[in-house]
C-alpha cells in the first residue's frame, strides 16, 4: 500500500523548477508525434525556435498573440486565487468586443482621446457584467459557478452571432456576419510599425503587474487570499466573503472582457464571431501554469504564445499539422499539474512512516 | 455460567504528539456480552476503539482476539484489513456508506474481488437475508442508501459488519441518531445477536440505555480506565461520578465581585441545520470579572451558541447586547467591533487561514486599522512589527512571523488566536473548547489568560466539554441539553454530570 501525504515544506526552487521542467517535458513527449509523422524532431524544434525568435517580426507575432492570452490568464489567475472558479472567459472576451464594437463602430463619433477609453472602460464593464449573474447564484443558491459560467459561452456565442445577423451587421459588409469597423480614432495604437502588435500589450503588462502589486500588498488582496484560502477563517475573522467574491468576479469578468476591447480594437478592426481561438479557455491554461501568479501569467503567455506561433511556421516548413501545437500546450498544462501535485505532496509507502493522527 | 473471553486489550498507550488520547488502558470483553463504553468526550474512547480496528497504532500495548474456536491470539497491529479478518467490525457514528448505491451492494462493498468476472450476488443476498433473520435487524437490500432513514442506514452498517463475519462489533455511539423508538429496537436487535454469540463494545454518553441494556460497563476519563463495573452494581449516580471524577478541582480565580453585564441574550433561538447548532429561548447574562462555563455534552447547541456569539448566525428571535449596546443582525465584523474576542473551537478551520503568514494572521480580524493599513495598502513593517511583539508577548513559537500559520504546532496556533483575541482587551471572550487538544503546559496558559482578562473586566463564555476546566476556571456553570441552557445549582459535579447526560436535576 502507498498512500500520499502532504509536504510540510515546498521548496522555492521546486516550485520555480516545476512548470519549466514540464514545458520541456511536454516538448518531449510531443516528438514522439511528430516522429511518427515523418519529422525530424530537433529539425522541427528548431523551426519552431526560428519561428519564434528568428525576426522581429516573428516576435512581434509572439507578443500580438500573448496579449489576448494575458488578460484572460489574468481574469482566470485572480479568480482562481479568490477559488471562484471563472470558466467563463471566452463569452466575457465576447461581450467585451461586442461592447467595443458597438460604441466604436460610429455611433459615437469622438475624438480618439475619449473614444478610446470609453471603449476600454465599457469592454471591461461588458465582461464584468457577464460574471454579476453567475456570481448572484453562486453566493445565494451555491450554484457551481463553473457549471453557470461554462454554459454562458455558449450562450453568449449564440448571442453574438445573433447580433452579427441583426443589429451589428455591418451594413457595407457584403452580407457576412460581421460588425461594422471600429473608427480609427478608437483603435488601440500599434507599437510598431508594419507590424501587428499594439498598444494592448502595455495595458496588459501594466494590469498585470497592478494585480501582482495589489495581491500582495492591498488590504483587498489580503482578503481575497484569505478568502481563497480558507473562506470559513475569513468568514470568522469578520471579511465579508460574499463581496469579496463579487469583487474578485467583476475584475476578472473585466480582464477578460478587455481581451476582446484589444483583440477587436487592437487587431481586428471588427467582430465577427469567430474572433477568438479559444482564448479564455487557454487563459485558464495560462493561469495554471503560471501558478495563478500575475507576473507568472506575463511568462506562461509568452510560453504559450510561442508555441502556439512557432508550431505554425514549423507547420509551414516541415508540412507536419500545426495542431502539434496543441499537442504541446496540453502536454505541458498536463506536467503542470502533476509536477504541482509532486512539488505538494510526496507518496509514502504505508509501514514505513506513520503520521502522528 | 462462564464466558470465554473473545477479546483482551492490554496496556494500550497512544499519544497525539504531547497529549496522552490513551494511558495503559486494559479491556477485555467476554463472549455474548455487550461492554458500554462510557467517558466524555475526549476521554479516549474513539482513539482506544481506532486503535482496535487498526487505524492507529498504539505507542505501547498488545491485543488479542480469539478465533472460532476460541483461543486467543495476538492482533497484528495497525492493519484494519487484518482486524477485519480477525472478526472484529466496527459502526462509526458517521456512516461510511456510498448513497448512490444499493443497501445490497453496500454491504457487499469491499468484501468481494476487485475485478471478478461475475458478483455472486445471489448468494451474497442468502446470506444477508439468514443474518437478518437472526438478528431481527431489516433493512430494504434493493434501495440506494441515500433513500433509506438514518435507522434503516445504521441497520445496513451493522449487517455490513455481520456480513463479514464479525464476532466483536464496535458501535460508537449508535443512539446519537435514533429516535428512542429505533433506539429500542436496535437494544432488542442486539440481545437477539449476542444471545447467539457476538460480543459487542458501544460507545455511549447515555447513562440510562447503558444501564438498562449493558452487562457491564467501563469508564474512561482523561485517557485512563478510571473503573469498571457490573452493570447491575451500578446506579447512575456511581457511573457519573466516575465520569467526571470524584473531587471538585478548587477555583484558580481569586474572589471578586461581578460588575455590569457586558453580554446578554434574551430569548435568542436559532433554527439549525442540527441538534449541534439549534438554540431554543436561550437567556444569558455574563457580567465583567465574571468566566461562565457552558457544560454539556457535544453536539448539544454549542456550535449553536458560539455562532451567534462570534457573529456567524443571526438568530431567527431574540435579543443580545455587548456592553448595553443591541447588536441588530450581528456579523462577525460587528462583533469584533462591540469588543467581543472569540477563540474558535477549530483553530485549524476558522481560527487561522493556514497559507498566510503568522503576521498576517495576526492582524485578519483588523485589516481597517490605521496601523495595519493606509489607503487600502498594507503597511508591512507595522504588520511586522506588530506580530513580532506578539510573538515574544504570547510566546508563540514557529520558524517565524513570515512563514505559513500551518507550519506552527498546534499550541502555538492557540497561542497566535490568544495573542490577536487579548491584545485587543476585549469586553467579552467567547473561549470554545480552548484547549482541547493542547498540552498541559498550553492549556494552562490558556486559562491563565482568561482569568487575566477576567481579573482586568472582562466576561468570559467559556465553552467546555472539560468538567475539571470548567470548575477549576468558571464563576458559575450553566448546563446546555438540546440546545437549551439550565443554570447548574453549585459547583457538584454528579449534579452536573447528571444534568448532561439528561436526567432530571
Amino acid at each position: 500500500m502507498i498512500r500520499i501525504e502532504p509536504r510540510q515544506t515546498q521548496s522555492r526552487a521546486f516550485t520555480l523548477g516545476v512548470p519549466i521542467l514540464s514545458a520541456v517535458i511536454a516538448l518531449g513527449f510531443a516528438a514522439i508525434p511528430l516522429l511518427a509523422a515523418g519529422a525530424n524532431p530537433i529539425t522541427a524544434y528548431a523551426e519552431m525556435f526560428r519561428g519564434v525568435f528568428g525576426s522581429v517580426f516573428a516576435f512581434s507575432e509572439v507578443l500580438t498573440r500573448a496579449t489576448p492570452l494575458i488578460f484572460t490568464g489574468l481574469a482566470a489567475a485572480l479568480a482562481f486565487r479568490a477559488k471562484l472558479w471563472n470558466i467563463g472567459a471566452e463569452g466575457q472576451l465576447y461581450l467585451g468586443a461586442m461592447a467595443a464594437v458597438a460604441i466604436g463602430s460610429g455611433v459615437l463619433d469622438i475624438s480618439g482621446i475619449l473614444l478610446l477609453p470609453l471603449i476600454v472602460l465599457m469592454g471591461a464593464a461588458a465582461g464584468a457584467a457577464g460574471m454579476v449573474a453567475p456570481t448572484y447564484l453562486k453566493t445565494r443558491f451555491g450554484a457551481d459557478e463553473v457549471v453557470t459560467t461554462l454554459l454562458l459561452n455558449f450562450i453568449i456565442l449564440i448571442f453574438v452571432q445573433m447580433m452579427l445577423e441583426g443589429p451589428l451587421k455591418d451594413p457595407m459588409g457584403l452580407g457576412w456576419p460581421q460588425s461594422a469597423p471600429v473608427l480609427d480614432q478608437g483603435m488601440l495604437p500599434p507599437l510598431l510599425d508594419r507590424m501587428r502588435v499594439h498598444s494592448g500589450l502595455i495595458l496588459a503588462l501594466i494590469l498585470a503587474g497592478l494585480a501582482q502589486f495589489m495581491l500582495a500588498r492591498s488590504v483587498w488582496g489580503f482578503r481575497l487570499r484569505a478568502v481563497g484560502e480558507n473562506a470559513a477563517a475569513a468568514r470568522h475573522a469578520g471579511i465579508n466573503v460574499n463581496r469579496s467574491l463579487f469583487g474578485v468576479a467583476i475584475l476578472s469578468g473585466g480582464l477578460a472582457g478587455l481581451a476582446g476591447v484589444s483583440e477587436v480594437a487592437g487587431l481586428k478592426g471588427y467582430l465577427t464571431a469567430d474572433l477568438s481561438p479559444g482564448f479564455g479557455y487557454t487563459g485558464i491554461v495560462v493561469a495554471m501554469l503560471a501558478g495563478l501568479s500575475p507576473v507568472g501569467v506575463v511568462i506562461a503567455a509568452l510560453f504559450i504564445a510561442s508555441v502556439f506561433v512557432g508550431a505554425d511556421s514549423m507547420s509551414r516548413a516541415m508540412g507536419v499539422s500545426s495542431f502539434l501545437a496543441d499537442l504541446v500546450v496540453s502536454m505541458s498544462l498536463l506536467c503542470v499539474l502533476v509536477g504541482g501535485f509532486v512539488a505538494r505532496y510526496r507518496i509514502v509507502r504505508a509501514g514505513t512512516t506513520r503520521a502522528a493522527s | 455460567m462462564t464466558k470465554s473471553t473473545v477479546l483482551k486489550l492490554n496496556g494500550l498507550s497512544k499519544h497525539f504528539g504531547p497529549v496522552i488520547a490513551n494511558d495503559n488502558v486494559d479491556l477485555s470483553l467476554n463472549k455474548g456480552e455487550v461492554l458500554a463504553l462510557l467517558g466524555e468526550n475526549g476521554a479516549g474512547k474513539t482513539t482506544l476503539m481506532n486503535m482496535l480496528f487498526g487505524h492507529y497504532l498504539p505507542d505501547s500495548g498488545s491485543i488479542d482476539v480469539a478465533d472460532e474456536a476460541g483461543h486467543l491470539h495476538p492482533l497484528p497491529l495497525g492493519y484494519p484489513q487484518v482486524a477485519l479478518a480477525s472478526g472484529v467490525g466496527m459502526v462509526h457514528q458517521h456512516f461510511t456508506l456510498a448513497e448512490n448505491i444499493s443497501a445490497l451492494d453496500n454491504i457487499t462493498l469491499g468484501s468481494e474481488p476487485l475485478f471478478a468476472l461475475r458478483r455472486n450476488r445471489r448468494e451474497a443476498r442468502r446470506k444477508i437475508e439468514a443474518i437478518m433473520a437472526q438478528s431481527g435487524l431489516t433493512a430494504p437490500l434493493d434501495t440506494p442508501v441515500g433513500r433509506l432513514s438514518v435507522g434503516e442506514r445504521q441497520r445496513v452498517e451493522i449487517l455490513k459488519a455481520l456480513y463479514r463475519d464479525a464476532r466483536i462489533l464496535v458501535l460508537d455511539e449508535p443512539t446519537a441518531v435514533l429516535t428512542p423508538q429505533e433506539a429500542d429496537t436496535l437494544f432488542q436487535n442486539i440481545r437477539q445477536m449476542t444471545d447467539e454469540g457476538l460480543s459487542v463494545i458501544f460507545i455511549s454518553h447515555k447513562l440510562r440505555e447503558v444501564l438498562s441494556f449493558s452487562d457491564r460497563i467501563a469508564v474512561l476519563r482523561h485517557g485512563k480506565k478510571v473503573g469498571e463495573m457490573l452493570t447491575a452494581d451500578a446506579d447512575e449516580k456511581s457511573i457519573a461520578r466516575m465520569m467526571v471524577g470524584a473531587d471538585t478541582p478548587e477555583l484558580a480565580g481569586s474572589e471578586l465581585t461581578p460588575g455590569d453585564p457586558v453580554l446578554t441574550m434574551t430569548d435568542v433561538s436559532v433554527p439549525g441545520r442540527s441538534k449541534r447548532d439549534t438554540l431554543t429561548g436561550v437567556n444569558m447574562t455574563v457580567r465583567a470579572h465574571e468566566i461562565l462555563g457552558i457544560a454539556g455534552v457535544s453536539g448539544n447547541g454549542q456550535s449553536g451558541l458560539a455562532n451567534v456569539i462570534a457573529g456567524l448566525t443571526r438568530p431567527e428571535q431574540g435579543l443580545i447586547r455587548v456592553d448595553g449596546v443591541e447588536i441588530t443582525s450581528p456579523t462577525p465584523a460587528k462583533m469584533v467591533g462591540a469588543g467581543v474576542g472569540r477563540i474558535p473551537e477549530d483553530r485549524h478551520h476558522e481560527g487561522i487561514v493556514g497559507a498566510m503568514s503568522v503576521a498576517e494572521n495576526m492582524v485578519i480580524e483588523r485589516l481597517n486599522d490605521p496601523e495595519v493599513q493606509s489607503y487600502g495598502l498594507l503597511l508591512r513593517e507595522d504588520i511586522q512589527d506588530n506580530a513580532e511583539r506578539l510573538s515574544k508577548a504570547y510566546d508563540v513559537r514557529g520558524p517565524g512571523v513570515d512563514a505559513p500559520a500551518r507550519l506552527l504546532s498546534g499550541g502555538n496556533i492557540q497561542k497566535l488566536i490568544l495573542a490577536r483575541v487579548f491584545d485587543r482587551s476585549p469586553r467579552l471572550i467567547l473561549a470554545n473548547q480552548p484547549t482541547r487538544g493542547l498540552d498541559m503546559g498550553a492549556a494552562a496558559e490558556v486559562g491563565k489568560r482568561l482569568l487575566n482578562a477576567r481579573a482586568r473586566g472582562a466576561g468570559v463564555v467559556l465553552i467546555s466539554e472539560d468538567l475539571d476546566e470548567l470548575l477549576s476556571l468558571a464563576d458559575r456553570i450553566v448546563v446546555i441539553r438540546d440546545g437549551e441552557l439550565h443554570e447548574a445549582p453549585g459547583r457538584d459535579r454528579e449534579q452536573i454530570g447528571l444534568m448532561m447526560a439528561g436526567e432530571p436535576a
